[in-house]
């Protein structure tokens, strides 16, 4: 523990000084590219465990959080060195995890079991497993910490999970296969995709957290099949303006106004576009383009893509460091 | 035999029920019809004991850890009976209330068998018979089909034959009915989408040759010789249904064409080795509950329960008759790990759906084919559309 708090010490003190990075997890090539979100040059690439997928930051920026679905764990890596420091236990092929913004626990989805496993990140120890529906994939969490949604993409629900307790409190269905869940950040709102339904579910969530699905967005671009619109990553602004949302085979973000929930354009990224983040201050979208291998940066004032880079084999999640 | 499938969760109903409608029991059954048979050429082929049973123990899991937020159970029995006792064992399972029967068994079987669960107001998912007459003039109001017909593998093939521009096709049939309707599926087919029958040859099944006591010596002298001297063509499409040749025909032409059809590149609805659109998990599920690999009818009888289930989730009722007309509307879909929703087609009860175009070792190709479109869905290019059915039964 020691060592540990000297290495997030000496990140905190050197961040500053860094510029931001994006860390993007390749699934089939098995490691983590890491790209300068000034320059966007690649920095470097290290190994990061078999089918690396799920990727988050601890709140500091200073730890890096993969899941290694195929080797049943969370790997924590130092964000400057990209050395391996420690793993987490995370249950059986861990997917897609949220971080409680305290920097602990990190709930994890694990897709094959049918679970939710709550992981204390510093302790190392699991507090608890949550049965939810069948191959868990999408995790989100309140802004108030009271509530974790996961999505089901077998059962087709959003279940919503009290922290305090880790029961399940309410279950919304919606449409085939939920893949990602994204609060807006005033808490008062989820938005809940679904790849193979294609629409995403808008779920309007009262002040004790209680859910009510308020009605489901689809999609729709000339010249492309229906079928290809598939909803996958959701990012909204911070100010609910609006909604970005990964269109898979589709090759497009869509574009979300936030008060009239209609789509207002489609940008067009890289192929099988799958998950995204922001960087700090929200200047950039960054996409993860699972068959181009490669990420795509939108201007989010101009809405416009305006670059792309080749990353490793198969890029699934990207996290961007915070200022 | 009749065994119980799957744990039953008996503190299913103490979970808090999203619906907040009262706990449903969803009962139904798997017939199996075995039937007297040869070997199969490959002992990759052999049919387990389980077969179609462990595909529906795994929906049955899916569908009880949905049904634990819903207040619903599943519990399905698996029966395996000989044909004659066929109508035996699903008297029995109407007469215990079994409304919801998969069907696994030969299109003779399966009309005789549908006509009695129609008496008791039962549905049945035949999950193997492909005959287009199941989905035409022989078509059931209480009969859905999730096995593809013929008429949608061979679309499937031939439109991943277009798709390559090899339009000339010399057509390999067996020389059985069954072998002589997949014949004339790839014959309708051909002329569906603009594909050339150079010519015809038809391979007759004498009995053929021992596998164990060296068949392939004898194999390999005649299969040549039998296709020597045909017209130019593009592609070998083989037509055998009851799986007496085709898998030679590779290796032993006369003219080096790749194979399509009953061998070579075949038209499936799963294979143990389909991981796209989050198939893995499937595959996982699949092979730490049974310890063995997933053969097509696994897949669909899972998949009949799965459309069961989905019905039943979205409808809150366990009645056959609000669960079919559910399962034929515009509001059923359901995701199945092909890249798209699968939903039925309202005229003939068939379930639309992807087709794997598999070699035996990964997942060559999917069709529909790029560029085959339609009206509806592109799904509807694969197999018989509305304005081609002559199924009256869902009017």
């Amino acid at each position: 523990m020691k060592h540990l708090m000297l290495s997030a010490t000496l990140c905190m003190a050197a961040t500053g000084a860094f510029a931001g990075k994006a860390f993007v997890s390749n699934e089939r090539g098995n490691t983590i590219t890491v790209v300068d979100t000034e320059t966007w040059e690649v920095l470097d690439e290290f190994a990061g465990g078999n089918r690396p997928r799920g990727i988050t930051l601890s709140p500091d920026g200073s730890l890096l959080y993969v899941c290694a679905s195929d080797d049943d764990t969370v790997r924590v890596f130092d964000t400057e060195t990209y050395e391996e420091l420690y793993t987490l236990p995370s249950g059986p092929d861990p997917e897609l995890f949220v971080i409680h913004p305290s920097g602990s626990p990190l709930y994890i989805a694990n897709e094959d079991d049918n679970l939710v496993t709550v992981t204390d990140t510093a302790d190392h120890t699991i507090l608890a497993e949550v049965p939810v529906g069948v191959e868990p994939e999408g995790m989100a969490i309140s802004p108030d910490s009271n509530w974790v949604v996961n999505t089901s993409e077998t059962t087709n629900m959003a279940h919503f999970i009290d922290t305090s307790d880790y029961e399940i409190k309410h279950n919304i269905l919606v449409d085939q296969r939920p893949r990602y869940a994204e609060y807006l950040d005033d808490g008062t709102r989820l938005f809940v995709s679904s790849e193979i339904g294609g629409t995403v579910s808008v779920i309007d969530v009262a002040e004790d957290g209680t859910p009510t699905l308020r009605q489901k967005i689809g999609f729709e671009v000339p010249g492309v099949l229906p079928e290809w619109l598939q909803p996958v990553g959701v990012k909204a602004k911070s100010d609910g303006s609006r909604i970005f949302v990964a269109l898979g085979p589709a090759n497009r973000v869509a574009v979300i106004d936030g008060a009239s929930l209609e789509v207002v354009d489609y940008i067009m990224v890289g192929q099988r576009v799958w998950q995204m983040a922001f960087t700090p201050g929200e200047e950039y979208l960054v996409t993860t383009n699972g068959n181009s291998n490669d990420i795509t940066v939108i201007d989010v004032a101009a809405e416009k893509a305006i670059k792309s880079i080749q990353v490793g084999q198969q890029p699934w999640g990207v996290a961007i460091t915070p200022d | 035999m009749l065994k119980s499938l799957g744990p039953l969760l008996a503190a299913a109903c103490l979970m808090v029920s999203a619906a907040g409608a009262e706990a449903q029991e969803v009962r139904a059954a798997v017939l199996r019809v075995d039937y007297p048979s040869l070997l199969p050429i490959s002992r990759y082929d052999l049919r387990t004991e389980d077969l179609a049973f462990a595909g529906a123990a795994l929906a049955d899991e899916d569908n009880n850890t949905t049904g634990r937020f819903m207040g619903q159970t599943y519990e399905t029995v698996t029966v395996a009976t000989a044909p004659e006792t066929a109508a035996e064992e699903m008297r029995a399972l109407l007469e215990d209330g079994i409304r919801y029967v998969v069907l696994d068994a030969r299109a003779g079987e399966v009309t005789a068998l549908s006509d009695m669960a129609a008496e008791a107001g039962a549905l049945v998912f035949n999950v193997r018979a492909p005959e287009v007459a199941l989905r035409g003039e022989a078509c059931r109001a209480n009969l859905l089909h999730i096995a593809p017909s013929v008429a949608m593998q061979a679309d499937a093939v031939a439109q991943f034959a277009i798709w390559k521009q090899w339009k000339r096709w010399l057509l390999v049939s067996g020389s059985n009915p069954e072998d002589r309707a997949l014949a004339e599926a790839y014959r309708r087919a051909a002329r569906k989408f603009g594909a050339t029958i150079v010519e015809e040859r038809e391979f007759e099944d004498t009995g053929g040759a021992r596998r164990t006591d060296s068949g392939h010596v004898l194999v390999q002298r005649q299969l040549p010789t039998f296709l020597q001297g045909t017209e130019a063509h593009d592609v070998v499409i083989a037509a055998d249904a009851t799986d007496y040749f085709a898998a030679y025909l590779p290796y032993h032409l006369w003219t080096p064409r790749p194979v399509m059809g009953s061998a070579g590149l075949r038209p499936v609805t799963i294979h143990a080795a389909h991981e796209a659109w989050g198939a893995t998990q499937f595959q996982n599920r699949f092979e730490e509950l049974t310890r063995r690999h997933v053969q097509e009818e696994d897949y669909n009888s899972w998949l009949a329960l799965r459309v069961l289930g989905e019905a039943v989730t979205r409808t809150s009722s366990a009645d056959p008759q609000v669960v079919e007309e559910y399962i034929l509307s515009d509001a059923f879909e359901l995701a199945a790990f092909k890249g798209q929703k699968v939903t039925f087609r309202q005229w003939n009860g068939q379930l639309r759906q992807p087709i794997l175009l598999y070699d035996d070792r990964i997942t060559v190709s999917v069709s529909p084919q790029e560029g085959f479109l339609h009206q509806r869905s592109p799904l509807d290019t694969l197999g018989l559309d509305a304005p081609e059915t002559d199924c009256t039964a869902f009017q």
